[in-house]
C-alpha cells in the first residue's frame, strides 16, 4: 500500500467546477390569491452535485422567497418532502440533477391525491388519519423486567416496512387513492405489515380484520406505482399482498 | 317533543361494522373466474374461430350443432355466468373508483346489477330452451332434419 508521499506530483491547481442553467417549472398556488394552481418557470445556476431540493433553495433564497414547501433533515430520513418530479413521485432530497434531463425544464409539483395547501405543500392529516387506524404500536400483554426477545429470522420477517419514513410519495402515486380518498393506501399498510408479521405483537388479528374492510387492502390493483415511489426501496405491493395472503389464509 | 341534533363533529365511519363484507370473497372470485375463464374463453374461440373451416363453418347450423350437446350447453353457461359476475364485479369496483356522489353511484351500481340479471336470465333460457326447428324461422332457411311444417 503506498500513502501519499512528497514526492507524489503536486495537485493541479484547482480547475473551476463547472456549472450549468436548469430551468425549472414549479407548480405555484397561492390560496389567497390563485383560484387554480399555475406553472412557473425559475433558471437556475447549479452544479452536477446539486439536487433538486437545492434547486429549489436557490429559488427561494435567491429568487423568490414566497415559494413555499417542506423540507427538515434534507438527507433522505424525515420524509418532509415528497414531490411529484417530472411526473414521478421522489424526495427532493434525494434526487440529483445530473440524474435528470436538464436538456428540458424540470417539473415540481405537489404530490397528488391530499389537499393542495401552497406552492409544495398539501395537507398530510387524511394521510395519518389512515395511519393511525391500522394501530401502528406494538401491542403485547406481558410486562417483562427486560427486552422483549426475538431471534434474527423473526426480526427479518418485517424489515422491509420498518424502514418506512411516512413521507407519502406511495400513497400519494396510488390511482385508487387520488379517485376514492378513503382507501387507506400503501403506506398505512405497509406500517400495519410492520407490526402484523412481528413476533412481539398480539394484536395482528385486530389490524387483520381492520384492512379487511371494504377501504382496505382489497382496493389495491397491483398497480406497483408505490413500489416505484418508495424512496426506501421498500416493496410496497408486495407488503400489501402478503397482509392479503395472511387475511386468507392466515400469517406465514 | 324535542328533536336531537347529531354531532356535526362525529367521526368518519368506515365500513358499516356488523354487516357482512364481501370485498374478500370479490377479490377471490376475480381471480379464480379469471383462470377458468382463460380456458373456457380460448377454447371457444378455438372452436369457433380456428378447429375445422375455422370461421366460414358458422352459420346457424353450426350453433345449432353445438347447442344439441349438453356438453356445449354447459360450457357456454358457465362461460355466460362467470364472465357477466366477472364483468359487473369489475364495472362495479370501477364505480367505485369515481363515483364519488352517493346517489349517482347507487344508480350506476344498480343499473349493472339489472344489466347483469337481465343477460344471464336470458342467455340462460336461450342455451336450454333452443328450439333448432322453431316454427319461427322461415322455411326456406329452415334445417334439412327438421320435420316440414
Ligand atoms: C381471459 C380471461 C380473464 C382473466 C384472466 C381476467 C382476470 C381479471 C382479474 C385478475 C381482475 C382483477 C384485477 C384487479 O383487481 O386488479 C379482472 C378485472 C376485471 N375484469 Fe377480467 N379477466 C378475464 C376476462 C374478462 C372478461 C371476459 C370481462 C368482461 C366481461 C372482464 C372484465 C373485467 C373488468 C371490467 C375488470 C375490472 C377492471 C378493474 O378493476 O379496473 N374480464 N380481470
Ligand atoms: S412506504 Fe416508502 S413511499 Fe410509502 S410512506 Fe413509507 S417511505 Fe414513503
Ligand atoms: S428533507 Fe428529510 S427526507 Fe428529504
Amino acid at each position: 500500500m503506498s500513502t501519499a508521499t512528497l514526492d507524489s506530483p503536486p495537485a493541479p491547481a484547482e480547475a473551476p467546477i463547472p456549472t450549468f442553467t436548469v430551468t425549472m417549472m414549479v407548480r405555484r398556488f397561492n390560496p389567497e390569491v390563485d383560484e387554480e394552481p399555475r406553472w412557473q418557470d425559475f433558471d437556475v445556476e447549479l452544479y452536477p452535485t446539486d439536487r433538486v431540493l437545492d434547486a429549489l433553495h436557490k429559488i427561494k433564497w435567491e429568487q423568490d422567497g414566497s415559494l413555499t414547501f417542506r423540507r427538515s433533515c434534507a438527507h433522505g430520513v424525515c420524509g418532509s418532502d415528497a414531490m411529484r418530479i417530472n411526473g414521478r413521485n421522489r424526495l427532493a432530497c434525494k434526487t440529483l440533477m445530473k440524474d435528470l434531463d436538464i436538456t428540458k425544464p424540470i417539473y415540481v409539483e405537489a404530490i397528488k391525491g391530499l389537499p393542495l395547501e401552497k406552492d409544495l405543500v398539501v395537507d398530510m392529516e387524511p394521510f395519518f388519519a389512515s395511519y393511525r387506524e391500522v394501530q401502528p404500536f406494538l401491542q403485547a400483554s406481558s410486562k417483562p423486567d427486560k427486552e422483549r426477545l426475538q431471534s434474527a429470522t423473526e426480526r427479518a420477517r418485517f424489515d422491509d416496512t420498518t424502514k418506512c419514513i411516512l413521507c407519502a410519495a406511495c400513497t400519494s402515486s396510488c390511482p385508487v387513492f387520488w379517485t376514492d380518498g378513503q382507501y387507506f393506501g400503501p403506506a398505512a399498510i405497509v406500517n400495519a405489515h410492520r407490526f402484523i408479521f412481528d413476533s412481539r405483537d398480539e394484536a395482528s388479528s385486530v389490524r387483520l380484520d381492520i384492512l379487511n374492510d371494504k377501504e382496505g387492502v382489497w382496493r389495491c390493483r397491483t398497480t406497483f406505482n408505490c413500489s416505484e415511489a418508495c424512496p426506501r426501496g421498500i416493496q410496497v405491493t408486495q407488503a400489501i399482498a402478503e397482509v392479503k395472503q395472511a387475511i386468507m389464509f392466515g400469517k406465514r | 317533543m324535542s328533536t336531537i341534533i347529531e354531532s356535526p363533529r362525529q367521526p368518519q365511519q368506515r365500513a358499516s361494522k356488523g354487516r357482512v363484507n364481501w370485498e374478500k370473497y370479490g377479490w377471490i372470485y376475480m381471480r379464480a373466474s379469471g383462470v377458468l375463464l382463460i380456458i373456457l374463453i380460448f377454447g371457444h374461440l378455438f372452436v369457433n374461430l380456428v378447429q375445422g373451416d375455422g370461421i366460414k363453418a358458422i352459420d346457424f347450423a353450426f350453433v345449432a350443432g353445438k347447442y344439441a350437446t349438453p356438453f356445449w350447453q354447459i360450457w357456454d353457461v358457465v362461460m355466460l355466468w362467470l364472465a357477466m359476475i366477472h364483468g359487473s364485479n369489475g364495472m362495479r369496483t370501477i364505480v367505485n373508483d369515481y363515483a364519488s356522489n352517493p346517489t349517482v353511484r347507487r344508480i350506476l351500481l344498480g343499473a349493472l346489477l339489472v344489466a347483469a340479471a337481465v343477460l344471464i336470465v336470458l342467455g340462460t333460457l336461450v342455451v336450454f330452451t333452443f328450439d333448432p326447428c322453431s316454427t319461427l324461422i322461415p322455411a326456406d332457411q329452415a334445417l334439412s332434419f327438421c320435420p316440414v311444417p
